[in-house]
């Protein structure tokens, strides 16, 4: 039964039957895409800086220079989300990657060796999950000077307890299954049976958290930059909210599009991350839809 | 008989899902189910029996529909009937009890309240006639102190217990029919033999007509009076309980009584003199379940003194119930747990008292079978990894470990081919017969088979008894097979030593333990096998094991 559930995983052709059945998930997959190919060709679409004037400030929408406005100091909302997209999907992939190198790696450990380890490696991280998680996200990039590398860094830092705990009990149950045991009995080491065994089988509930951390860490940037704790030489879409919070009676349109662009760009993660849940992990998805 | 029956199947078809491997889960069914009357219905895993019980109830997942033929009850057709009376039917005239009494009872109410909620639903009675009335059935199954139990939630019930409360509920209406769906398939022989009895003596008392579904052919001799084989969604033997079990006509029937593991007087030619290859001396393990900073948890002793020698060539059999220690001992000498004192000698050498780099050359030596072929192989890898992976970790090189794998393979009777498979594509005896291969990949001096068949239909039990009977002589093994059956352990050991609450409470050499067994806990065991009254004929019995088939007299 267990096999048979995790199999449909393997094949290709059964990953996306189950993936694609899901119709949130291909909309929301295609959306990526779309945003993936923004930031790609940002360049080649708006060649000229984000920061550049280049039209009248408080050009409302549609007008002749700016299609989707431009901003207090005459800069193109539209140049501004194109290239925030690059700044949104690098924060958001490379934290979540630290992030889950962190989680994983202590939350194997502590599942796998238990005892005294397990106890240890959970205390230091219940010490994580007990600070909010913003706060801390706000001091550490306070104290280390806003920059990609510190808030890639602060947002993975506050990000990893729950892969932790996940990684914990993923590795936790399979290690006392009998392939484990037989592994421990036909001599493998500790890591080959880490490695081998036992991650492959818990990838999926980590993968599908993941993706949906992805979103969050958008966010989390996104509120960063909104208090001015973004990295100044990037342009990012939260920066483009704050900066506008301001004139939003006059200019709704400068804080607007930022917004929507955050918002589409959670929700597709957010589709895309249930999808995946429905094609790797086929057992908890029937249970829901019954 | 003259009266109607009380269930009539006629030409029952059930259709299965498409893409599932054959149309029809039964087909063309046809059977009666007299009054006061045990029906039987064999078969092994996939053949439809339960799917026949659960059409009679209304129970069928949505995904499959019945597609012709009828079940009448007491002469009137259930499926011409408006849903409400069905259901009323179903709850109150027709009960079943299932095979896993954990699942059946709702963890979260006490066993009272479920009883009385089938009485809610299906009587008038008031709240007190109702209370009375709970007490009542729970004393009628046989639980102590009824008025006490009916207060308890049932985790704090045995398997045993469980399972008479959900004989108590099916009860509670006084159905007309009893369906049984492998009802003591999750309990251990001595619960098993009351359960049985439990059912014959209310079954006799309240002439109902029972529906009987198992696997096992000696609870069929235990209690059956009429019998049908069910092979792939068809019957393809129906007869008395006496015709089917000694004149059985259909091969498949045939098959499957030859299958039946029957106690045996084992072989005499083991002699003592070789080298004891494994001793376990004063093994003990004690677990401490729960518990946390302030309150101790609950002990379980899981090993209490255990001492025992496997000799170069022996197969020693392990046998007790659930929850006696056998596995803890196995797990010890194989390493996955460390005993709190005592010596495990192999070879003279006390593993116990090695540390890890020092004990990791002797894994090799001591090699495990697995009970559960599904949870043993990592679904991820290929059955050639697998196999190899032991081999590598060694040292050994890859090309060289995937030849041999092949050649494992070969000898544990499946195709070479396997190799780049993964473990979904096979069946649970073929897993079996992998894990086999694993184990023996090492070159081991030592096999620990720890429930190896018991997750197995018989028949494929049969086959993978009789492989580790062959490779055991071939390859010069020596065994501790664990397994809770005693007909396994008669047809395979040498050594029979019998565990009880984790103590050894008599070993010595299966002939003698089976012919004459010393300790009181032993003859409880022996008496309780299913099936001790019934011989399987002599036609039927394969040649194999013709020669040994002189039945002991328990």
């Amino acid at each position: 039964m267990t096999a048979a559930t995790i199999a449909p995983a393997r094949k290709g052709s059964g990953f996306w039957g189950a993936f694609a059945r899901n119709k949130g998930a291909v909309i929301g997959l295609a959306f990526l895409t779309l945003i993936v190919l923004m930031a790609a060709f940002a360049d080649v679409l708006y060649p000229d800086s984000p920061w550049d004037m280049t039209a009248m400030p408080f050009q409302p929408p549609l007008s002749e220079d700016a299609l989707l406005g431009s901003d207090t100091l005459g800069r193109d909302i539209a140049a501004g989300i194109a290239h925030g997209a690059r700044v949104s999907l690098l924060i958001g992939l490379t934290s979540t990657a630290v992030a889950v190198l962190i989680g994983v790696f202590l939350g194997a450990v502590s599942g796998f060796y238990g005892g005294r380890v397990d106890d240890l490696v959970m205390r230091f991280t219940e010490l994580f999950q007990t600070i909010p998680n913003f706060v801390l996200a706000v001091v550490l990039v306070a104290i280390f000077t806003p920059s990609l590398t510190s808030i890639v860094l602060a947002i993975a830092i506050v990000s990893w307890p729950p892969l932790a705990r996940l990684a914990r009990g993923e590795f936790m149950s399979l290690r006392s299954r009998e392939f484990v045991h037989a592994a421990v009995t036909t001599g493998q080491s500790n890591m080959t049976i880490i490695w081998r065994q036992i991650l492959p089988n818990s990838l999926s509930p980590i993968i599908v958290s993941a993706s949906l951390m992805v979103a969050t860490a958008i966010l989390l940037e996104s509120s960063l930059s909104f208090l001015g704790l973004g990295d100044p030489n990037l342009m990012s879409w939260g920066y483009m909210v704050g900066a506008a919070r301001t004139v939003i009676r006059q200019a709704w349109w400068m804080s607007f599009f930022p917004g929507i662009a955050i918002l589409l760009t959670v929700l597709a993660l957010n589709l895309v991350g249930e999808g995946l849940n429905d094609a790797l992990n086929p057992k908890l998805a029937r249970k829901g839809r019954s | 008989m003259t009266e109607t029956p009380l269930l009539d199947v006629r030409n029952l078809t059930i259709d299965l899902p498409r893409g599932a491997d054959r149309p029809h889960a039964v087909q063309d069914l046809t059977f009666t189910l007299e009054p006061g009357e045990i029906l039987c219905v064999v078969g092994e895993s996939g053949s439809g029996k339960s799917m026949t019980a659960h059409a009679v109830l209304g129970l069928l997942p949505k995904a499959v529909k019945v597609s012709s033929g009828e079940i009448r009850h007491q002469g009137t057709n259930v499926f011409s009937l408006p849903e409400r009376d069905q259901r009323a039917l179903r709850g109150g005239r027709i009960a079943m009890i299932f095979q896993e009494p954990m699942t059946a009872l709702n963890p979260l109410m006490r066993v009272g309240d479920q009883i009385d909620e089938v009485l809610c639903y299906h009587t008038t009675l008031d709240r007190a006639a109702r209370r009375a009335r709970v007490v009542e059935l729970l004393a009628s199954v046989g639980l102590p102190e009824p008025d006490h139990l009916r207060r308890s939630y049932p985790f704090r019930l045995s398997g045993g217990q469980r399972q008479r409360v959900m004989i108590a509920m099916a009860l509670a209406v006084e159905p007309d029919i009893l369906i049984a769906d492998e009802p003591t398939t999750a309990l251990d022989v001595t619960t098993q033999k009351q359960i049985l009895e439990l059912i014959q003596d209310i079954q006799a008392k309240r002439r109902m007509g029972v529906m009987f579904i198992t696997h096992d052919f000696g609870v069929v001799a235990e209690i059956a009076h009429r019998v049908a084989v069910m092979q792939r969604g068809q019957i393809v033997e129906i007869g008395t309980a006496e015709e089917v079990l000694n004149r059985p006509q259909h091969p498949y029937t045939r098959q499957l009584i030859a299958a039946v593991p029957h106690l045996i007087e084992h072989r005499e030619d083991f002699t003592r003199a070789r080298q004891p290859v494994l001793t376990a001396e004063k093994v003990c393990k004690t677990f401490h379940l729960g518990g946390g900073f302030f309150t101790p948890g609950r002990k379980v002793v899981a090993g209490d003194d255990l001492s025992l020698t496997i000799h170069q060539g022996e197969t020693v059999g392990l046998v007790g119930e659930s929850g006696s220690g056998k596995s803890t001992l196995g797990r010890s000498i194989v390493g996955l747990i460390k005993p709190d004192s005592g010596r495990i000698l192999f070879e003279g050498v006390d593993l116990l008292s090695l540390s890890r780099p020092a004990f990791r050359p002797y894994r090799r030596h001591v090699q495990m079978v697995f009970q559960d072929p599904y949870a043993s192989l990592n679904p991820r890898h290929t059955v050639g990894d697998i196999i190899t992976q032991g081999p590598v970790a060694f040292g050994e090189d890859r090309h060289k470990a995937l030849e041999k794998a092949k050649a494992l393979l070969k000898l544990v009777g499946l195709d070479a081919s396997a190799a780049e498979r993964f473990p979904h594509e096979f069946s649970g005896g073929q897993r079996q017969r992998i894990s086999i291969a694993r184990a023996l990949a090492l070159e081991p001096k030592l096999l620990i088979a720890d429930e190896p068949v018991s997750a197995l239909d018989v028949s494929v039990q049969a086959q993978v008894l009789d492989l580790l009977e062959d490779l055991r002589h071939r390859l010069n093994l020596s065994m501790l097979f664990i397994t809770h059956d005693l007909r396994i352990a008669a047809q395979i050991c040498d050594t029979i030593a019998v565990m009880q609450k984790g103590r050894i409470v008599e070993i010595g050499p299966a002939k003698e333990v089976f012919g004459n067994p010393q300790h009181a806990y032993t003859r409880t065991l022996l008496d309780a096998i299913p099936g001790k009254g019934w011989t399987i004929p002599e036609d039927v019995v394969p040649v194999t094991r013709r020669s040994s088939a002189l039945r002991t007299s328990a």
